[in-house]
């Protein structure tokens, strides 16, 4: 049993990866189906599910609404609530408000972190009061109040543009007034010049016909995603127009745009609860959008299947377990446990780089674009490098360095993702893929290689000193790995940071400029070649080793998060304080771990009982 | 005693040294720019011998730290030293020798960068033509020699020069020019019924003009505008005291000593011995965002000495080298859709980076890989 119990375990979780990648079919209105609808926000086509996604986690923190009873609302669900019935989205509580004095200022109960928008109505003059002092204020200089009230006016602001995107907000029935407003038309049209050449003309259907017009225009100024695509597909790809901004356009000429219609029905049939026109509706719909839009549709279709697959969340869950085991094995000694660990990394690793490839297909760019896809990737490359060096040594080590690096690079990820889409598009001066493939790459792998090192030299001092399972054999082991990897690191570190400088060369005339995030860089290259130097000289042994190792995880975490949040420099794209308090909180952490391993190896658990402590072992490069 | 200074310059852990000093150096000087801006800290922590700390109330300036030049230096001499005392070509070593002397011509091609690189800049609008940019951030009073019908001459005062504020004599004028104040930062007010304040001028557009004097600014997105107040002075008599001022524009005419001139006061420009002219500028943005997806000038350029007359596209990340100078496309103007600005440089030491990414690359390649390799086989032989 022991010896199957490995693979019984990982093909158990391989199954668990399969099987939600074939969903059951759904009952009733197939939201899924509408998810998959292409719109154009952000510079970029993505399905309606990636716009209901980003919105619910700007307003709510999450990708989903919770309901009293219990249930799940998911966010195209919530998203076509938002659209077609607003009146009752209106009382779902999904603007989280959690600050005191938030809370206080408009009247809430501080015992409740979730409110609808009917609860802030009342609210909704002073936070645009409050806002509208705040927003002439230097950012950086805001309290946490300000910042949270800045916040809850931009979720309100998204949250109305959403509810006009294809209708306006209090229409009972769009689809008639389409009707209605094509009947009027060509009267409309000729009452409307009529009056402007300053002639008679019939009164009420100039009264109508402007009255509907400025509930369109209402519409186009504040519509969020494009919604209709572009009239022809041969002009350019990238022109869609927002809901009103077409029918004031195209009304005239061509009529009132098809896509507008199909959105109109598929809104009647929700209202009215038909869930088998709503379906025919967003069928006919794609088949219309098929003939003229394939890349468009089939692109937003693999986003929305990748958003609901989730496999960055799987992964967190096998990372989790192979760490449990792996810290196990190391008690109880058992090959079982430890080559459990190994194939649950094996297999989150596979799941990981699926992930990491479908972005990038999606994306049509490298691994790395922005911070959030370089926590995915820095995951990704240290699980690789644990793979190797579990490989190599067979000591569990690797596994649980691997699974620790993999697990929380996924939870920064995760929380980066809350700033919102995490494809968007690049600036002018990043659009290129060879820069990026080449200079961001490495320059990445050297992060992730010298925060490889940092963790397997924190095993070797907690394991060390508060255990007794670090015996001389796995210490000379880990301090091979650690030698190894920070090698490995300045390779990659200082490729990285000169192909960065001669990128910089080739757009902005200077190799060096001592920007932050160059020196943030720099200074990871300066501290792997000080460990390297500092053991070759033999300067340091062992201890000294891993403490120089762990202290690159302070170095580390400061270039690739640190600079981020001076606010300055070319390379700054957004302060971000709450990840700040983590960062120093991190920092903390390894200085105390490195105060821990200053104590004399006499004092460690490992090492109480054993003659002589664990000899630095001749180095390969010393001379 | 040689032999010992030799050991100390050679060893390791002066290497070690040098490496977290400079590790500690670039953190403080990085964050230094928070406060003190780009340009200042980096003039102080990495462009200096020794980092001076001034206690709040005292003249005193003591040394603190090894700045940039000192550290890079050492560094520089320790690398050279080793490499002299134990240079050997084999094949272990072969990887160890690329690799430091590759980081030897980055040191060195950045010292040389450091001091021989100019940065200035070119704005274009369409159709205009330019044989010359200008700085960024330094001003000149330009003297022009309008009496020689037919061709002009121009004298530029570097601003240097005018800051402190005595009398410049110019070879080529039959004039000095004395400088009586100079504002580093300034602005510029109109006199009149509610605006306070006195001018010094005399003559020109400063005798309605008050000057007001602000701090220095170091913000990366701010940048200082000078104003003088010079008076011109031939053995004939004086020409009256004028400002000029980087906010005037328009060249003022005086004269001194028989001859009429003009002064202005402008950005300090840098002359090619070609044109550069703006034939179209694109730029775009993602559809329903504010975020540039490319922009890019395509320009004509021309050189009356060879004979050249050709296009160029000049974009994002694809300059244009020509003449020992390297164009790019920097910026655009926010209100003129036909506006372009490139950057120009001169840096004779552009090529040493690439170079020496090569040789470190290939040697910590070939060193890395040879351990790598011994582990694996001594792991397959365990």
């Amino acid at each position: 049993m022991k010896k199957w119990f490995p693979w019984i375990l990982t093909s158990l979780c391989a199954a668990w990866i399969l099987a939600s990648l074939f969903p059951a079919s759904e009952k009733g209105f197939k939201t899924r189906e509408f998810g998959k609808l292409p719109v154009l926000l952000n510079g970029r086509v993505q399905p309606m599910d990636s716009v209901a996604r980003n919105a619910l986690l700007e307003i709510r923190n999450k990708q989903s609404v919770a309901l009293e009873n219990g249930q799940k609302l998911n966010a195209t669900e919530w998203l076509l609530e938002v659209f077609f019935n607003a009146r009752a989205a209106d009382a779902r509580k999904v603007f989280r408000v959690d600050h005191p004095e938030l809370l206080s200022l408009l009247k809430l109960s501080e015992t409740e972190k979730h409110f609808s928008f009917d609860q802030l109505q009342p609210g909704l003059d002073e936070i645009e009061r409050q806002s509208e002092r705040i927003n002439a204020t230097e950012p950086a200089l805001r309290t946490t109040f300000e910042k949270q009230t800045i916040k809850l006016d931009q979720s309100l602001q998204l949250y109305r543009r959403l509810k006009n995107s294809l209708q306006p907000e209090n229409s009972s029935d769009f689809v008639a007034e389409l009707n209605d407003f094509e009947k009027i038309l060509p009267e409309g049209v000729t009452a409307l010049r009529d009056q402007q050449a300053g002639k008679p003309h019939d009164k009420a259907v100039f009264n109508e016909f402007v009255r509907m017009i400025s509930r369109f225009d209402m519409v186009m100024r504040m519509a969020y995603p494009l919604t209709v695509p572009p009239a022809s597909a041969d002009t350019s790809r990238d022109n869609w127009m927002n809901a009103g901004a077409a029918l004031l356009e195209f009304a005239k000429t061509n009529g009132i745009p098809q896509p507008v219609r199909f959105y109109a029905a598929m809104g009647q049939a929700y209202r009215e609860g038909k869930p088998e026109r709503f379906n025919q509706e967003v069928n006919d719909y794609r088949n219309w959008l098929r003939q003229r839009f394939t890349p468009e549709l089939s692109k937003a279709s693999r986003e929305a299947g990748f958003s609901q697959f989730q496999p960055f969340y799987k992964t967190i869950v096998l990372y989790v377990l192979a760490f449990i085991l792996g810290c196990v094995s190391w008690f109880h000694l058992s090959e079982w446990l430890r080559r459990s660990a190994q194939y649950l990394i094996v297999l989150a690793f596979g799941l990981h780089t699926f992930g990491l490839v479908f972005r990038m297909v999606l994306e049509g760019r490298p691994p790395v674009t922005n911070l959030y896809s370089s926590a995915i990737f820095i995951g990704w490359a240290a699980v690789l490098l644990g793979i190797f060096l579990e490989r190599a040594y067979r000591d569990g080590i690797g596994s649980v360095t691997a699974a620790t690096i993999g697990f929380t690079t996924q939870i920064i990820a995760h929380n980066l993702a809350l700033g919102g889409d995490t494809m968007e598009m690049l600036r002018a001066v990043l659009d290129t893929n060879f820069w990026l493939a080449t200079h961001v790459v490495t320059v990445t792998l050297g992060y992730a290689a010298t925060f490889v090192a940092g963790f397997l030299a924190l095993i070797y001092v907690l394991r060390g000193l508060f255990t007794r399972s670090l015996s001389e054999k796995t210490a000379s082991a880990l301090e091979g790995m650690v030698y190894g990897v920070v090698c490995f690191a300045l390779l990659f570190s200082f490729v990285g940071t000169v192909l960065g400088g001669i990128w910089a060369d080739q757009s902005w005339g200077r190799f060096w400029g001592w920007d932050p995030k160059e020196n943030g860089a720099l200074i990871i290259v300066l501290w792997n070649a000080a460990i390297l130097h500092a053991h070759w000289g033999k300067i340091v042994g062992a201890r000294g080793l891993m403490n120089m190792a762990i202290f690159g995880n302070i170095v580390t975490s400061f270039s690739w998060f640190g600079v981020n949040m001076l606010g300055i420099g070319l390379h700054s794209y957004g302060f971000m304080d709450e990840a700040f308090k983590w960062l120093i909180l991190f920092i903390g952490s390894q200085l105390v771990i490195i105060i821990l391993g200053l104590i004399p190896l006499s004092k460690w658990a490992s090492f109480k009982n054993s003659p002589k402590h664990p000899k630095l072992s001749q180095p390969a490069g010393a001379r | 005693m040689a032999d010992r200074i030799l050991s100390f310059f050679c060893s390791l852990r002066l290497t070690v040294v040098c490496l977290v000093a400079a590790l500690i150096l670039v953190f403080v000087g990085t964050m230094a720019q928070v406060h003190e801006g780009l340009y200042a800290a980096q003039n102080r922590y990495f462009r200096s011998m020794l980092i001076y700390w001034s206690p709040q109330g005292f003249p005193l300036r003591i040394p603190v730290f090894p700045g940039g030049y000192l550290v890079g230096g050492l560094l520089l001499i320790n690398l050279t030293a080793s490499y002299m005392r134990r240079f050997s070509f084999n094949r272990d070593t072969i990887g160890q020798q690329l690799t430091h002397g590759g980081i030897v011509l980055l040191l060195v091609g950045q010292f040389a960068t450091d001091s021989l690189q100019v940065e200035s800049h070119m704005r274009l609008s369409e159709g205009e033509a330019k044989n010359y940019s200008e700085d960024g951030s330094k001003f000149e009073l330009a003297l022009i020699d309008a009496t020689q019908g037919g061709s002009e001459k121009v004298v530029a005062i570097p601003e240097n020069l005018l800051a402190r504020q005595k009398e410049i004599q110019i070879p080529s004028l039959p004039f000095a020019i004395k400088v009586n104040r100079y504002w580093r930062n300034s602005r510029l007010s109109q006199l009149g019924t509610n605006a306070p304040g006195a001018t010094e001028a005399s003559r020109g557009f400063g005798q309605s003009i008050a000057v007001r004097e602000l701090p220095a600014t170091v913000k990366m997105d701010e940048r200082n505008l000078p104003s003088v107040i010079v008076e011109p002075v031939s053995p004939q008599g004086k020409g009256g005291t004028w400002l000029a001022s980087s906010m005037l524009e328009d060249p003022q005419s005086f004269q001194v000593g028989g001859g009429t001139y003009q002064m202005v006061m402008r950005p300090a420009r840098y002359y090619n011995p070609f044109y550069i002219e703006l034939m179209k500028f694109s730029h775009d943005k993602y559809k329903g965002t504010e975020i540039p997806k490319n922009f890019s000038s395509r320009v004509r350029l021309l050189n009356k000495a060879s004979g050249e007359d050709r296009e160029v596209l000049i974009y994002m990340n694809n300059p244009l080298r020509y003449g020992g100078k390297t164009f790019y496309q920097s910026g655009y103007d926010e209100n003129n859709p036909k506006v372009t600005i490139l950057q120009v440089v001169r840096n004779p030491g552009w090529l040493t980076p690439y170079v020496s990414c090569a040789l470190v690359s290939a040697g910590l390649l070939i060193q890395f890989m040879s351990h790598l390799v011994g582990f694996i086989k001594q792991r397959k032989s365990a």
